[in-house]
């Protein structure tokens, strides 16, 4: 083909232009951040901008926070996993009451908690990966009936393990931030490297974006489904363990609330840092963005009904950014081949 | 017929950016013209296209004039449909759900809002425009059962509907209509186009395929670098002219030299496959090969490379590889792969390709794992790969980086063959390659293959491109119902001739001496009363190295025909009461059940098999399943 002088020069711009509004993109959500932590701290000079706040706020999202790192896992394979909540409801709720009624260490309850978490992933696997039922489907399914076994044997009442280890080692201040908060740092990093430097994270995208094209690479697609499946409902107990141990008391019920900002939290992550693939550090960011917002307006006097508002309008928000970029991106990848 | 201009651009400039896309374009359309746009990929036929459908705006000063009258540009869709300019793209914009009746009528019921639609009214107009177009499909059809060719010609009949009944001073434009159809569907889809050339509307037909745009058009417009370098009158032209004028040179050949083959190593060995249309396939292949299978579609030639590559499961059969044998069961392309097997699909970003990653992630997709060194992917080092390969294959534009799905067709397959090709596998399998590709681009995907197959690789394409595969291919396997029905190579390999038993067999003409047994199939239901009646058709006769065959006949459908025709082979008594149409025609296929001792002895028998129903009607399909002597 032959190419005008002044069309390469063009292409090259066009190109650049891409790259530029990606990069745009990837970090929009932390000026966004600022701009919102600049507007509150104007507002509420004396007590959102203090060190304790933040301290707080961060220390109260690290379930969160590792739940939503569990599911990007799910979702990067083009799988839904609307179990999570039942998964963080197990990795709570059974340590606490194996505890309480027999006595049972909270680290051997926690073992037993995930292992009962990963069957319920290679459970939801097995019926969409085997047959072919979506994951959508079948999570909410499994999910439902976990919540519902875990309330059954638990009981609707609080239970309490404070002042055993678990709860005295997770919730110990370093710097201000609890152990949990440290070690879902070093979870994120870790994941983050999984996602993007190794030839796994590049399969797994392959199998959530093209499945078919992945498998006809020679890539094992359902072993990656299989894997992702278990992943997220693994992490979503170790959250739910996470979450006894930060609070000390937890309910059965509890992972039902947590569903929703989990998946606000993933797709806005989405949009950050990585545009367009879900991301570990893009989730951290859109956890503590969420997080920011919603402790902001219920220091400004708001209701704890706040953060339902803020979490749906995030999740379709968060949807909405990302759909827009890839209109965006794929006019700019067109005029670059003109 | 009237020489009326009913469109025409007038000074057309598109400017994105630095790069002009379209230079001072004069192009006009006549009344009752077919009228073809070709150019290579970016050549600004797209761009062209875009503008006259109001998705780009031009630059200021470009004019267009329909029917007269000067129209503000950017033009608005309605404002396009008011002024009798249709568009039908690749992707025709059918919904596969819903009926026949349903597409055709969409938006354009007679009854308004709430009120109720008068079915039959609405069905008998729509009948009327399906036979203007000679399409025999029932009105209640969904759309998802009628074929590709039919969905096309439906797309016309839609699109001269919303035209209305008037279509002088109108423009169809068609972009790209015979991408995704089989070549031996192409005459009907034309058949239809001349037919609103009749009605005195224009037509803008936008292909890739010089044959066809010599065929169909009446006059060319080629467009090169943004600039329309000639319009030329179809009669007076030739292909070998057209491609130069799209290039840009002369091209001495769009195909590379025919590689002198010396007997290499066995590469492939097929033996005895069978599939959901393939029936006893068995194929060797030598290392430097090019082996081609084809046939009409459906005849099961299409299906091979996915069966080899472990795409899909066969029934039975051996597949062996670099003398390692290959699972037919519960295959996966990982093994195939190890064993030194690559696969490109036909379909490109579905299968081939991922369209919404990126270049990069495409072509790096089968290397990621030898780039994980020191703990991490070296992205750097797979950029600068994927970088030297598209340089390598020519890919336009270079970039790693873009999104897969905004190359151009050509440049896409020229990047997957880059993709599979460094791998460097003992056999390459290909569907269709040059499907939706540019002619300049197909040069090069030709030389491609050649290249890879004098470095060693054994190359198997399936395809319908029977010219091509004449070209390219050191011999040609011919399918017709799922068996191979000859093989061609030396000097018989030419496009007469794979077409001649293409079509050859699909009639199952030149046989004699050959015993056919009958095999019911049931198809329906007939009131109570009427007796089945078994339909006995000549035998034919080939040459086969076999002495004995035995066929059976199996039912076979293959379309409907509208009311006061009589089905040429259906010789049974009522119809399927169950059925759709009352009027179905049947095309034959035989069946094997087994062989005979003594040639003649199954000879045109009708064998009564005992059936669940009473009230089946059989009819019945020929499918070879060997020979006899001609005794």
């Amino acid at each position: 083909m032959s190419l005008t002088t002044g069309s390469a020069v063009a292409r090259e711009r066009a190109r650049r232009s891409g790259v530029v509004a990606r990069r745009v993109q990837a970090y929009s959500i932390l000026v966004a951040w600022a701009v919102l932590i600049l507007i509150f701290t104007l507002l509420l000079p004396e007590t959102f901008f203090t060190l304790q706040n933040f301290t707080a706020i961060a220390n109260s999202k690290t379930a969160t926070v590792l739940l939503t790192l569990g599911l990007i896992f799910a979702l990067a394979a083009g799988e839904f996993d609307l179990s999570i909540g039942a998964a963080l409801s197990l990795g709570a709720a059974i340590p606490a009451w194996l505890y309480n009624e027999y006595g049972t260490p909270v680290l051997i309850g926690i073992a037993i908690a995930l292992i009962a978490a990963a069957l319920m992933g290679c459970l939801n696997a097995l019926l969409s990966v085997r047959y072919n039922i979506p994951s959508l489907v079948v999570t909410l399914g499994t999910g439902t009936a976990v919540i519902g076994l875990v309330a059954g044997i638990v009981g609707n009442s609080t239970i309490s393990i404070r002042g055993d280890w678990w709860n005295t080692v997770l919730a110990h201040r370093t710097l201000g931030l609890y152990t949990s908060f440290w070690l879902v740092l070093l979870i994120a990093l870790i994941i983050w490297y999984i996602l993007q430097h190794t030839p796994i994270g590049r399969h797994l995208y392959f199998v959530g974006q093209s499945r078919e094209v992945a498998r006809l690479a020679g890539i094992r697609v359902n072993a990656y489904r299989y894997s992702a499946l278990i992943t997220s409902s693994t992490l979503g107990a170790l959250a739910g363990a996470f979450l006894l141990g930060n609070t000390g008391a937890v309910q059965a019920r509890i992972g039902q609330f947590f569903i929703l900002a989990a998946f606000a939290a993933a797709f806005l992550g989405s949009t950050a840092i990585v545009p367009g693939r879900f991301n570990a550090w893009g989730t951290v960011v859109a956890v503590y963005f969420i997080e920011t917002g919603i402790t902001g307006l219920q220091l400004l006097g708001l209701q704890a009904w706040v953060s339902d508002v803020f979490y749906g309008t995030a999740l379709v928000v968060g949807v909405l950014v990302a759909t827009l970029a890839t209109r965006l991106r794929s006019r700019l990848s067109e005029r670059s081949t003109l | 017929m009237v020489t009326e201009t009913v469109l025409q651009f007038t000074g057309l400039f598109k400017t994105f950016g630095a790069t002009r896309a379209l230079i001072d374009v004069n192009f006009g359309v006549q009344a009752g013209e077919i009228h073809g746009l070709v150019g290579r990929n970016g050549s600004g036929k797209s761009t062209l296209i875009k503008v006259l459908s109001g998705y780009h705006v031009p630059d200021p000063g470009s004019q267009l004039t329909l029917n007269g009258e000067q129209v503000n540009l950017p033009i608005s869709g309605p404002e396009a449909a008011a002024q009798g300019l249709v568009f039908i793209h690749q992707d025709l914009g059918l919904v596969p759900a819903y009926s026949v009746l349903e597409n055709v009528r969409l938006n354009s019921w007679q009854a308004k809002g709430l009120r109720r639609i008068d079915w039959k009214k609405e069905r008998a107009g729509v009948e009327e425009e399906l036979e203007r177009f000679n399409l025999r499909v029932e009105a209640d059809t969904p759309v998802a059962a009628l074929s590709q060719v039919d969905r096309a010609i439906l797309a016309i009949v839609r699109a001269m509907h919303h035209l209305g009944t008037d279509s002088t001073n109108k423009v169809l434009v068609l972009d790209e209509p015979t991408a995704y159809l089989p070549t031996d569907s192409v005459d009907r889809l034309f058949e239809a186009v001349r037919t609103v050339a009749h009605t005195g509307a224009g037509v803008i037909f936008v292909s890739h395929r010089t044959d066809e745009v010599l065929e169909i058009t009446d006059r060319i417009s080629v467009l090169r670098d943004g600039r329309l370098i000639d319009t030329v009158t179809t009669a007076d032209t030739d292909e070998q002219a057209l491609v130069s004028l799209i290039i840009g040179r002369t091209l001495s050949s769009l195909y590379p030299d025919r590689l002198d083959l010396t007997p290499g190593e066995l590469v492939l060995e097929v033996i005895e496959l069978n599939g959901d249309h393939v029936r006893d396939f068995s194929l060797t292949a030598d290392r430097g090969e090019v082996v081609g299978i084809t046939g009409l579609m459906g005849a099961g030639h299409d299906e091979v490379p996915y069966y080899i590559f472990g795409a899909r499961d066969a029934k039975s059969g051996s597949i062996t590889v670099n003398n390692q044998v290959l699972k037919t069961h519960k295959a996966t392309p990982t093994e195939s792969i190890a064993a030194g097997v690559a696969l490109l699909p036909a379909d490109r970003l579905n299968l081939s390709g991922s369209a919404s990653a990126s270049v990069e992630d495409n072509v790096a997709l089968p290397v990621f794992q030898q780039y994980f060194s020191r703990g991490r992917l070296q992205l750097a080092q797979v950029r600068e790969r994927v970088g030297g390969l598209l340089a390598t294959f020519d890919v336009q534009p270079a970039m790693p980086s873009l999104e897969f799905s905004s190359l151009s067709g050509g440049n896409q397959q020229k990047a997957l063959l880059a993709k599979w090709l460094q791998l460097e596998p003992t056999l390459l399998l290909l569907h269709e390659p040059t499907q939706g590709v540019d002619v300049g681009s197909k040069a090069e995907i030709f030389l491609r293959i050649t290249e890879a197959a004098s470095a060693g690789t054994a190359v198997l394409i399936a395809s319908t491109e029977y010219e091509d595969l004449a070209n390219i291919c050191t011999r040609v396997l011919v399918f017709d119902s799922g068996r191979v029905v000859g093989e061609l190579s030396g000097d018989e390999l030419t496009e007469e001739r794979i077409l001649d038993l293409c079509y050859r067999g699909a009639r199952g003409r030149g046989a004699h001496g050959m015993v056919f047994q009958w095999r019911p199939y049931r198809v329906g239901f007939i009131p109570p009363g009427i007796e089945p009646e078994f339909v006995k058709t000549p035998g034919r006769a080939a040459a086969h190295p076999s002495p004995k065959a035995v066929f059976q006949w199996r039912p076979y459908r293959v379309g409907f025909i509208p009311p006061g025709i009589e089905p040429e082979f259906v010789k049974t008594p009522g119809r399927a009461a169950a059925h759709p149409s009352p009027k179905a025609v049947f095309r034959w296929q035989p069946h094997r059940v087994g062989y005979i001792d003594t040639p003649g002895t199954g000879g045109g028998e009708t064998r009564t098999v005992d059936h669940p129903s009473p009230k089946a009607v059989f009819r019945w399909q020929p499918h070879r399943v060997g020979y006899i002597d001609a005794a």
